[in-house]
């Protein structure tokens, strides 16, 4: 399943990356499956590891550990908003 | 447009008018100003980041939930982006309403749940350095409190 990603301030930093297209396996098809699998990348992808605090979208909507992944997803993950 | 995101600054008597132009319906419009704090913290420059489309949506999804708890004739939110200075707005909000308790309250509901769900990120550029804003508890508490509030129409 293709999905891009998109990664926000200080975790795109940390990441060096802002956007990436992934083939994921089929055993990944929810937001919390995706942040173990992208967790297991190495030690700066820990953040995404659930219970760090940071944020997760699924096409431009807030979206909790269960939420479940379609095809052509655009998934966002970012600490938490400091605007105003 | 009723929500706007934008590099660049805007004039707040232009935003205000606006909220009434043309119509006699209105008695009262609340706005708040947000400016750049920098100088006592020590900051020289401010960068703003957000997320193109979601962060629009997510601001007009919090006007939406306003216009559900009040009564509202108009509602104006501009939040600005990129590089911005100590001194400089950074946010607008104008509410107006037929009487002054729903434009007061709606612009206060806007502002608190502007800071704890619509995806805006600061960095800030010090002498010891760049760092990003940590989110702040006291928000988080100023908009939950909006949980505890009887809906007023």
């Amino acid at each position: 399943m293709n999905l891009t990603i998109l990664y926000f301030a200080s975790l795109r930093e940390s990441l060096g990356m802002a956007k990436e297209v992934v083939a994921l396996p089929g055993n990944v098809g929810s937001v919390g499956a995706l942040r173990q699998f992208l967790s297991a990348r190495g030690e700066a992808w820990q953040r995404l590891a659930p219970g760090h605090n940071v944020r997760a979208a699924v096409n431009q909507q807030m979206a909790a550990d269960e939420h479940v992944l379609a095809v052509g997803d655009e998934v966002a993950f970012f600490p938490p908003v400091t605007g105003g | 447009m009723e929500v706007r995101v934008q590099e660049a600054d805007f004039d707040v008597g232009v935003e205000t008018r606006a909220l009434s132009s043309g119509r006699t319906d209105i008695g009262a419009i609340s706005t708040f100003l947000g400016l750049v704090r920098g100088a006592s913290d020590g900051v020289q420059c401010m960068t703003l980041e957000h997320y193109p489309g979601m962060t629009e949506q997510s601001l007009a999804e919090i006007v939406a939930e306003a216009k559900q708890r009040w009564s509202l004739l108009a509602v104006r939110v501009i939040h600005r982006v990129g590089p911005l200075q100590p001194g400089e707005q950074i946010v607008f909000v104008g509410v107006a309403g037929a009487h002054r308790g729903e434009a007061f309250a709606a612009c206060e509901f806007i502002m608190d749940f502007l800071k704890t769900r619509a995806p805006f990120w600061k960095k800030e550029q010090t002498p010891e350095g760049s760092r990003w804003v940590d989110a702040r508890d006291a928000d988080d508490a100023s908009a939950a409190r909006w949980l505890d509030v009887e809906s007023r129409r």
